[in-house]
């Protein structure tokens, strides 16, 4: 059985982002980066279902610049077995990053593609989706487990106060969110390992994209606000507020 | 003239909050700019009664899609019917909830064009869709302009609020025939949550913990805090998610929910960064900790200092009253 699980190099969530002074950018103040943490847990669900088969190939595929390769590096030092980087220094996000990667994963022909259910960075959370519409296969996104049962995948997906159980026919593509397992840290032997692995990098022309920014912005400062008092005698002034400022009791 | 098409959700049959949402951000994208607004309304047999609520809410037209398969979200078959729905649109908004971001980049991808999500704000221009949206969970915001190819954009939860703008809305029954395709992936089961209370990122009040509770029991007094507003989402940092305190889908913050309630009160939480990213944009923000110099009071906007054990019960106990008073 082969996994494909697309991951995505992000600035670690630590980090404090500023736009550049001409909104043209955005300042990620020197960040580490990371696997996009949602996609850690695609990653770390493809392994164990590996380990439980007993058998498979885990592929991490990434679209990005060329330091992804260090971040695929790591991904193949917590057990995956080979890495493609789609290497562009552009931004590519949304239906382009879509498209390059249902390309790469059509020549793969997987049972199985994971990834996050968002990014970190752009908070799109359409990639998956999208994925799985090129694909023209079936999908389901936010899921927490799953297990195979037949041809199918058996999918908990969560929505707002319930979780579905779906029944998903293979191949397909599922988004993971935060699920009962922590990602592994690469261990020392894994590390060695992964320096031996096959890691192929393929120049992307990167894709026009017809979304066009206009620019970056701060957020609104919010004004340090009003302390009400120490203790619990501070709680009558509270609901005061809440009732009369706020309006909202 | 602009047509702008809405996903009109339901659960149980009944329309979500985020679908009056959804519609009254349409309404008033028509209204400034001229044009109609065609609302998909998709559900079990029974739903068409819901049409009514969506003129109410500003719908000009309203499509009904009512198949007793459509009790439950069937990705292939809703993407089908609003792909159908649009045909010719310039604007197509689904709401921000988990089925309208699952659908938007279906739809999108189906139609070879681009999707934003997470919108606060929109605008229609000439030739495009103007919008504000947040990114790394609000630590900055972007301002992009979509081509009305249609724009497909999934609004953020609570950033619209709905208002009532009544149109005399034509209703039309879909006839709808599913096939194989459409069904292939079907829920088996729905499991509710126990509790009844909103989900964090629906909910207008969030009272969130964080390690300060100093254990999962503790997050009782929060329930009761929760209980006492009578329409609040109990929420938590990702320091007690990680513990195991409490499950991932109540965390805000840039590894969780990005949550825009009217009022979010904040206790025991320090407010790491990528916490502050995922509630700012709320309302209101109240914060209670103990450290007066904790990064959550640059923030709130406004403070009590203290041991919570002390305040959270006295809290409950105010806003229960006041609430009995009122009502």
């Amino acid at each position: 059985m082969t996994i494909v699980v697309c991951l995505k190099r992000v600035p670690d969530t630590e980090a404090r982002v500023r736009p550049t002074p001409d909104g043209r950018g955005v300042d990620l103040g020197g960040a580490k980066h990371v696997i996009n943490p949602y996609d850690e847990y695609a990653l770390e669900a493809a392994l164990r279902l590996k380990e439980a088969r007993g058998e498979g190939e885990v592929v991490v595929v990434s679209l990005g610049p060329t330091e992804a390769a260090e971040t695929l590096r790591t991904a193949l030092a917590m057990g995956a077995d080979r890495a493609v980087l789609l290497r562009t220094d552009a931004p590519v996000e949304g239906l382009a990053a879509a498209r390059a990667l249902a390309e790469q994963v059509r020549a793969l022909n997987p049972d199985l593609v994971l990834t996050g259910l968002k990014a970190v960075d752009d908070d799109l959370q359409a990639v998956g989706s999208m994925l799985a519409a090129l694909l023209d296969w079936p999908g389901a996104t936010a899921v927490a487990e799953f297990a195979l049962e037949d041809g199918r995948v058996i999918a908990h997906r969560e929505a707002e106060g319930a979780v579905e159980i779906v029944e998903v026919p293979r191949p397909c593509v599922l988004t993971i969110t935060k699920g009962p397992f922590e990602p592994r840290y690469p261990s020392l032997k894994g590390i060695m390992a992964a320096k031996k692995k096959p890691l192929d990098e393929v120049p992307l022309v990167p894709p026009a994209s017809a979304v066009e920014r206009e620019r970056f912005e701060a957020p609104p400062e919010r004004q340090g606000g009003r302390i009400l008092g120490h203790g619990p005698e501070a709680v009558v002034e509270l609901v005061r507020v809440l009732r009369e400022e706020v309006k909202i009791l | 003239m602009a047509t702008i098409v809405v996903f009109a959700e339901t659960r149980d049959g009944k329309l979500r909050k985020a679908a009056l949402e959804t519609t009254t951000a349409a309404r008033r994208l028509a209204d400034h700019h001229g044009g109609t607004v065609t609302a998909l309304l998709v559900g079990p047999p029974g739903v068409e009664s819901e049409a009514e609520t969506l003129g109410r809410y500003g719908a000009d037209r309203i499509l009904v899609a009512a198949h007793e398969d459509l009790a439950t979200y069937l990705p292939d078959a809703v993407t089908r019917l609003l792909g159908e729905a649009a045909a010719g649109a310039q604007v197509v908004l689904v709401p921000g909830t988990a089925v309208g971001k699952d659908l938007g980049p279906r739809l999108a991808a189906r139609l070879g064009v681009d999707y934003i999500s997470e919108a606060l704000a929109l605008e229609l221009a000439d030739d495009a869709l103007r919008l504000q949206r947040p990114r790394f969970a609000g630590k900055v915001l972007e301002w992009l302009r979509l081509p009305l190819a249609p724009a497909i954009v999934a609004l953020r939860a609570n950033a619209v609020l709905p208002q009532e703008a009544p149109r005399a809305a034509q209703v039309e029954p879909l006839a709808v025939v599913l096939d194989e395709r459409d069904r292939r992936v079907r829920v088996r089961e729905v499991r509710r949550a126990a509790s009844t209370r909103p989900d964090v990122s629906e909910a207008p009040i969030v009272v969130a913990g964080g390690r300060g509770l100093q254990s999962p029991e503790n997050f009782r007094l929060l329930e009761e805090l929760a209980e006492a507003f009578g329409n609040a989402a109990v929420g938590a940092s990702r320091a007690v998610v990680d513990a195991g305190w409490r499950p991932h889908s109540d965390q805000v913050g840039q590894t969780g929910k990005t949550v825009s309630p009217q009022l979010y009160i904040a206790v025991g939480i320090s407010g790491a960064i990528q916490h502050l990213a995922g509630m700012r944009t709320a309302r209101t923000i109240v914060a209670i900790n103990k450290d007066p110099d904790a990064p959550i009071f640059k923030v709130a906007d406004y403070g009590v200092v203290g041991d919570l054990f002390e305040i959270l019960p006295r809290l409950t106990e105010e806003v229960r009253r006041t609430r009995a008073q009122s009502a």
